[in-house]
């Protein structure tokens, strides 16, 4: 071991400055257990962040450990920068979901640009070429002009980045709720492709072999920005916007092809984004993966700025920067591949077989930690965990007792408020400003229920979606959780895909209140009993903990992202009805369920009542009995019922495709018992909406599996509605209605004038 | 025939472009680096979309710098074919190859969107294959795409029959709302003074397959084969 003195210069370390770092009492004291001695201001800006919520899963870990990871086509499961899957034909495909919430919330644009930014590099550190971007956003209501900020520059940010790059941004889910009001998730997934061959790990091996920064110079941008986003926000965060990074996708797209051409050169043995933590956590990441130790002396570190202290170099968090161990001797080779690319290569450190983390400045060491478990060595904490009350009330509430208004008696009204409510109406909007078509891959791109994309030189194609319905996660988390992985896999299987696999970006409170960690323990416990049922295990994610603003947490959000196989192209199924006369059937039940419904909360502001019931076997067989279908070659559209429910679900059949739009006559009168708003708009699982010609032998397969199917009605291409028939009216709904309703809604708000549709008129108005 | 397609930095069309020609015209492409100035023996160039050195300072006004534009404004210069796609279009506009400029959108936005887009001339090397009057579904995807020019410049190119692309709707109307950025007279594409270099935004090499939406670009690139051939 060295010596570590105290720079000269740095702050002295105080009770009141490791309570800046965000360190409990007890977390300083482990650290000066671990050390033998008190920390220099370094190595306390290096525990500070490697002990971040964001970086160290102190709170999630156990919990996180009772998910299934495990499938004989899991190549890498989660501990990775992504996890990866074989699709077979020596190919496998990489993915990734990672929040950006805090830094969006404060700086919608660059938040979000950056959150691109820093999946696509974990996707492609994997040895991955990214092939989609997939974006799940949580606003509070269009109706706020500051939600309207927030919404239109993460729109931009997620846009002009993925746009710059050339990955086509594919599919995703938007949704509107007050409890997203000042405190947005924006969370990024990104899916890459591979030959199994390249894959690649980010773990440091072979001693004396050279450790390479590479990419963008290192600046005094998002220093902390790990602890930024391990805290709740308040007003004082916008005084932290100087923690938020700055996004440069030109940088990206020349890091994306050197990085590629650097994992096929064979000169390097591991690659590791500098994302969160910087420097910090992927050096000392990487040694603990190769349980090797290593060495880093600053003063090689390209800096955007001279000056910059060791605190500041380690913990900057500048965009768009890799830190790669290459084989010694091959150095040249790999500083020529940057070149090439206009990029810079440093020698910045060292692969040792002493078990020690340490940094130097030039001589002398300014940080040195024992062992090589730096990043595991960090405390674990299972905090109390306990229902609150006020929520357990909600959900015994009955929503039957809230009379219906008396708009009501008019289902088209109805049914019209809900297809315009943001949350349901079409994105397009948005989706707009996404390329979504480069690398002419994308056969089903955004609006469809999941995302396809063909695998060239294959038959094959991927189906990509993310979801959570959150309001289901406050009120039931156990049930809530089932039914965010639930719904992702009949999203994919309704394009014509077997679920595979997932990945999570799990967004909750603070941790340390007892009813935000009953929700976290509950609703991952829902999630892995789903991912058991339906074979899809999980493959690695992000915890973001702390969404919180002044007195109120987010709503429990652990958004789902699921990759699916489709074995032939010709398989590949759309949403909307697509035949003349083909014959409408129901997959599932028709049940009495408007606990937790869009319904309640767009018609009668209310958030109430037990979600709908999750039974994972029933998913499963309804999964697997629409495959077969889809298999035999049955099926014409499918489209899973959610948000909503039936009465949206038909709706969007015949007319979210709006150049396309086809009537259909449907008949509900059978469902004498069931109150008609509930046999529109209840939100029971376990149900798709199949167009088919052929229903005698769908029904056949579908009964053979056991599960419920009714023949509702019939495509009419040629009809002006969709009419449904209930079983005390008859609803007659114009389609250029319902296609004005929910492809007008979002533009309408959007231009609300003088509040800004363009980003920049919109940023100068929050200036002010 | 062979087909060069550069590479700037920050081209991210230029694979989509290759695998146009190489899978479905079944011809031969060669990447080109920017840094060179080997066209490799290409007959035709390519000009990629994608955000070149990032659009940074005006999309396409360091591209035009690149070593290897010498060679493709010596190429275009002795009547050979060039395809300028988006940021391609772009960057003829400022290598000079092409008249008028892109502006960013009326509407401030990045438009990603399948659109019509009219065939005014079949009298071109690049749109003999199609008939004058067709709609073509064809992907656009970008920030700057108005075309815009000095009406004496405008009325030359009508003149000159020189107009290739018009943006349109289901029926073949020209209407501001199928006219998606605001170009001057819903132009979508147009041909150099020689008719040798095209300058489009839509994106042709992105319609070359129904699986992923639409086939209506094959013909524009079979157009080359065929005049060239002949």
């Amino acid at each position: 071991m060295s010596s570590v003195m105290p720079r000269a210069g740095d702050p002295a370390i105080t009770p009141a400055l490791v309570a800046e770092h965000g360190l409990t009492k007890q977390e300083y004291e482990r650290l000066v257990a671990m050390l033998g001695r008190a920390p220099t201001f370094t190595e306390l800006g290096i525990i500070s962040a490697l002990w971040s919520e964001h970086c160290s899963y102190k709170h999630s870990r156990p919990v996180l450990k009772t998910l299934p990871t495990q499938a004989p086509y899991v190549l890498q499961g989660p501990g990775e920068n992504a996890g990866v899957i074989s699709i077979g034909d020596g190919l496998a495909i990489a993915f990734k979901i990672e929040s950006h919430n805090h830094p969006s919330a404060v700086e919608p644009y660059q938040g979000a640009a950056t959150g691109v930014g820093g999946i696509l590099r974990d996707v492609f550190t994997m040895g991955a070429r990214p092939i989609a971007m997939l974006n799940s956003l949580r606003f509070g209501s269009l109706d706020s002009s500051r939600v309207r900020y927030l919404f239109a520059g993460v729109v931009k940010g997620v846009g002009d980045y993925g746009n710059c790059v050339g990955i086509p941004t594919v599919a995703g889910e938007i949704v509107f709720d007050k409890s997203y009001e000042t405190n947005p998730l924006v969370n990024a997934m990104c899916v890459g492709l591979l030959h199994e061959d390249d894959l690649i790990r980010a773990k440091a091996e072979g001693i004396g072999n050279p450790i390479i920064a590479v990419g963008a110079r290192t600046g005094r941008d998002g220093i902390h920005g790990a602890s930024f986003a391990s805290e709740d926000l308040s007003e004082a965060s916008d005084a932290k916007r100087p923690r938020i990074q700055v996004g440069d996708p030109f940088t990206e797209k020349l890091l994306l092809e050197a990085s590629l051409e650097l994992i096929k050169s064979g000169h390097i043995v591991a690659i590791q984004d500098m994302g969160a933590a910087g420097l910090t956590s992927s050096s000392a990441e990487m040694a603990e993966r190769g349980d090797v130790g290593v060495t880093i002396d600053v003063t090689k570190v390209p800096t955007r700025e001279s000056g910059m202290s060791p605190y500041e170099i380690l913990l900057s968090e500048s965009q768009e920067r890799m830190l790669v161990v290459a084989k010694k001797g091959h150095e040249n080779a790999v500083a020529e591949i940057l070149t090439k690319w206009d990029l810079t290569a440093a020698v910045i450190g060292e692969v040792i077989a002493e078990p020690v983390y340490r940094v130097t400045e030039g001589s002398t060491v300014v940080a040195e930690f024992p062992g090589s478990r730096l990043v595991t060595d960090c405390p674990s904490y299972s905090p109390d965990a306990r229902e609150s009350d006020a929520i357990k009330a909600l959900r015994a509430a009955d929503p039957f007792a809230i009379a219906e208004l008396r708009e009501e008696k008019d289902p088209l009204w109805t049914l019209e408020r809900l297809l315009s409510s943001p949350t349901i109406a079409s994105k397009a909007w948005a989706y707009r400003q996404y390329d979504s078509t480069v690398r002419t891959n994308t056969v089903i791109g955004p609006g469809g229920d999941a995302a396809v994309l063909r695998i060239r030189g294959t038959n094959k194609a991927i189906a990509v979606k993310t979801d959570c319905n959150g309001r289901y996660v406050y009120l039931d988390p156990r049930v809530g959780g089932r039914i965010a992985v639930a719904e992702a896999a009949r999203n994919v299987a309704c394009t014509g895909a077997r679920p595979m696999a997932i990945t999570n970006c799990l967004n909750f409170g603070n941790p340390t209140r007892p009813e935000v960690f009953y929700q976290f323990r509950e609703a991952v416990a829902g999630m892995g009993e789903a991912c058991r049922a339906l074979g899809t295990p999980v493959t690695g994610g992000n915890v973001s903990l702390y969404n919180e603003s002044p007195g109120r947490a987010v709503y429990p959000t652990p958004v789902i992202g699921m990759v699916g196989l489709i074995d032939d192209l010709a398989h590949i199924t759309r949403a909307t009805f697509q035949r003349d006369d083909d014959a409408v059937l129901l997959l599932g039940e028709m049940r009495s369920e408007l606990g937790g419904s869009e319904y309640l909360a767009t018609i009668h502001d209310e958030v109430l009542g037990a979600p709908p019931a999750c039974d994972l076997d029933r998913e499963k067989a309804v999964i697997d009995a629409l495959l077969e279908s889809i298999r035999a070659g049955l099926v014409s559209s499918a489209h899973d019922c959610s948000d909503g429910g039936l009465g949206i679900a038909l709706a969007e059949c015949c007319i979210a495709d709006r150049e396309n739009a086809a009537g259909a006559d449907i008949d509900l009168s059978a469902w004498q018992d069931i109150p008609n708003r509930a046999i529109l708009f209840s939100e029971t699982q376990a149900r798709i909406v199949v167009s088919t010609s052929a229903p005698e032998r769908m029904l056949e397969i579908v009964k053979k599996a056991g599960v419920p199917c009714s023949r509702i009605g019939t495509v009419r291409r040629n009809s002006e509605h969709l009419t449904i028939k209930l079983p005390d009216s008859v609803l007659k709904a114009p389609l250029a209605r319902l296609a004005r309703a929910f492809h007008d809604a979002i533009p309408a708000i959007m231009s609300r004038t003088p509040e800004h549709t363009t980003f920049d008129e919109l940023t100068q108005v929050a200036a002010h | 025939m062979k087909f060069g397609v550069v590479t700037f930095p920050g081209s991210n069309c230029d694979y989509d472009a290759f695998h146009a020609v190489t899978e479905i015209l079944g011809e031969e492409a060669v990447y080109l680096w920017h840094k060179d100035h080997d066209l490799q023996g290409s007959d035709v160039i390519i000009l990629p979309g994608g955000f070149s050195y990032g659009d940074y300072l005006r999309a396409g006004a360091i591209a035009r710098f690149s070593p290897i534009m010498q060679e493709v404004i010596a190429h275009a210069k002795s009547g050979a074919p060039v395809i300028a796609i988006c940021n391609g279009f772009q960057i003829a506009c400022e290598a000079g190859l092409l008249p008028g400029a892109l502006m960013r959108n009326a509407n401030l936005q990045f438009i990603s969107a399948q659109l019509i887009v009219r065939v005014e001339t079949a009298d071109t090397l690049f749109t003999n294959r199609y008939e004058r009057g067709d709609l073509l579904r064809i992907p656009v995807a970008h920030g700057e795409g108005r075309y815009v020019a000095a009406p004496d410049v405008l009325d030359a190119l009508e003149g000159d029959g020189r107009v290739v692309f018009r943006y349109a709707d289901a029926m073949g109307n020209l209407t501001p709302d199928a006219n998606p950025n605001g170009s001057e007279r819903s132009i979508a594409g147009i041909v150099s003074d020689g008719g040798n270099v095209l300058g489009m935004m839509p994106h042709p090499e992105r319609a070359c397959t129904t699986l992923v939406g639409s086939s209506d670009g094959v013909r524009l690139l079979e157009s080359i084969l065929a005049r060239v051939e002949a």
